[in-house]
């Protein structure tokens, strides 16, 4: 008998089976395919130099600190805690900025009916599809003759500005799944606004407001361009201090890789934590 | 609304006008003294300076293939996590990986460990296999320098392809059970269904996981930067306007291509700004 024929004599059940477990099968090879990667610069990140530039690669190689150790400093007295510091607080100072300004504007846009919302809400989501770097030089201008040059606080208004419109946009869709009757029947029972926005609107929007929040920490933390440009000795951040290693060549691969797994750990163990909080974010901000 | 209204004003559209000011000022940073009005100048040079229209036509490139390729992955990979299988949390926490590494430390990661010709994991992975079968004479092509901007766009691709994924799943599990489950009684096929349910269904969700990829590969900085220095045809708009301008101080030339790159933008952005729009008003007559 052929395969085909036991293929078709197979129960529908029993074959949609197989194929189902197929596909999943399929899922976890492309899992892995994505993810290996990611595995690979951390598994460096714990080899030997030697081991690290190995060909064919040493997979199996012992494990030591020596990345880490020189990374952060031991021996060559370049210490990545400014930069990590620096990135810390433009993410998070403007993180909040951006909540302050995005929550009552997507609050307004949404639960009260403002006039030509939808013109407002295009106007913010315009903003957003503007290449940055068009803006680049006149911030930089403005910089230079305000001595802010070098200074965090430029980038934490930069970056503020750039994840605004994202989070207007994404806080209107969450807030607008409070449902108008309970806010009429709150508004009936007499309660005020303050009350009305602790007690009804915030338990509802709060999983919003982190998957917002968690967004726009993610864009600021990882922006090059503008803190390239801006920022210098003082106040560069994590990225631009990743650039100080594009051009070395060799020899310090398990540095580099240790580099880049704990710059970007800390937005690793965001997403990871908040998966679920930046799925919905992203799609429910994005499509509804 | 208001704040933040006038604070997205001043700090995002001033700079603008700013750089459209700019764009017709004959400034070199180099030459402070020769300073003045130069009408159309910096537009013609923009125009007529071949390493800019090869700057528009990489950046065209790179962002349609990286967008294309990705969002067919996307597509592909979001099917399959859209069933139940074992481990799906696992595999989707691993399929977002790439989209939560930081854009520097993912193209170092491509540049040093996985493409470099004599020590990166492709290579050393290569010469494994090749000694598997006894041969000791794998081949051992240089990446970067044997096709530059496929060597970007597939690390950019290996980034973005979550983006779309997590978007295209989303919309896939929007979709409604009953008319895939009264298909099937009806004796559709899976792919009947795919075609005549799922695709148009998704339709929405595939422009917009397309436009916003868009929008955010145009202004790839990180990936360019990093991998190829710009090099061997791979600067990008972004790339090349960071360069006349913090390289070459010439900043009423930088303003007028960041001009030529805002109207292009402009373009893109319209379309994309409509069919957004077709999504809201889906929304208001619901």
């Amino acid at each position: 008998m052929t395969a085909t024929a036991v293929r078709a004599a197979a129960p529908a059940g029993r074959r949609r089976r197989r194929t189902g477990s197929l596909l999943g099968l399929a899922a976890w090879l492309c899992g892995i395919a994505f993810f290996l990667p990611v595995a690979w610069m951390v598994l460096t990140s714990f080899h030997s130099e030697a081991d690290a530039a190995a060909n064919p690669p040493s997979v199996g190689a012992g494990l030591t600190l020596h990345g880490y150790r020189e990374f952060f400093g031991a021996g060559t007295g370049v210490s990545p805690w400014p930069p990590l510091l620096n990135s810390l607080t433009a993410s998070v100072a403007s993180t909040l900025l951006v909540l302050a300004l995005a929550v009552p504007a997507a609050y307004a846009l949404s639960v009260k009916p403002v006039r030509k919302w939808s013109d407002v809400l295009f106007f913010f989501l315009s903003t957003k599809m503007l290449p940055l770097v068009a803006g680049l030089l006149p911030v930089y201008l403005i910089a230079q003759n305000t001595r802010m040059l070098d200074n965090i606080w430029l980038l934490v208004i930069l970056y503020t500005s750039m994840n605004l419109p994202i989070a207007v946009w994404m806080m209107r869709s969450f807030l607008a799944e409070v449902p108008a009757e309970i806010l009429e029947a709150a508004s009936i029972d007499g309660a005020g606004l303050p009350t009305t926005l602790v007690r009804i609107v915030a338990p509802v929007a709060l999983p919003g407001i982190a998957a917002t929040a968690l967004i726009s920490f993610i864009f600021s933390w990882n922006e090059l361009l503008f803190a390239r440009v801006l920022t210098g000795i003082v106040a560069g951040t994590s990225p631009v201090f990743l650039t100080g290693f594009v051009t070395s060549q060799g020899l310090f691969l398990a540095k580099v890789c240790a580099a880049a797994t704990v710059i970007s750990l800390p937005v690793l163990a965001a997403g990871f934590t908040a998966q679920d909080k930046l799925v919905q974010g992203l799609s429910l901000g994005a499509v509804k | 609304m208001l704040p933040a209204l006038v604070f997205l004003i001043v700090v995002t559209q001033l700079p603008f006008v700013a750089t459209v000011v700019i764009s017709f000022v004959r400034w070199n940073a180099l030459a402070p003294e020769n300073r003045g009005f130069a009408a159309f100048d910096n537009y013609k040079a923009v125009f007529t300076d071949p390493a800019l229209r090869s700057a528009i036509w990489t950046t065209v490139l790179l962002t349609v293939t990286v967008v294309l390729v990705s969002l067919v992955l996307g597509l592909g990979l979001a099917l399959l996590l859209d069933r139940k299988f074992k481990g799906r949390g696992i595999v989707r926490t691993m399929l977002i990986t790439p989209f939560l590494v930081v854009p520097v430390a993912a193209a170092l990661l491509w540049k040093h460990a996985l493409y470099n010709a004599s020590y990166g994991l492709i290579n050393g992975s290569l010469t494994w296999i090749w000694k598997l079968f006894g041969s000791a004479d794998p081949p051992q092509p240089d990446w970067m320098t044997a096709s530059p901007l496929a060597a970007v766009e597939v690390a950019l691709i290996w980034q973005w392809t979550p983006f779309m994924m997590l978007i295209l799943l989303a919309g896939l599990q929007s979709r409604p059970a009953d008319a895939v489950e009264a298909a099937r009684v009806d004796g559709a096929s899976t792919w009947d269904v795919f075609r005549y349910l799922t695709l148009p269904h998704l339709r929405r969700y595939l422009e917009l996981a397309a436009l916003l990829g868009t929008v955010y590969v145009v202004q790839n900085f990180d990936a360019v930067f990093t991998i190829t220095s710009g090099g061997l045809g791979t600067g990008n708009l972004p790339y090349t306007i960071y360069q006349t301008f913090y390289q070459a101080h010439d900043y009423g030339r930088a303003s007028a291509q960041g001009v030529v790159v805002v109207v292009c933008s402009l373009l893109v952005a319209t379309f994309a700004l409509r069919t957004v729009s077709s999504l809201l008003r889906e929304e208001v007559t619901r």
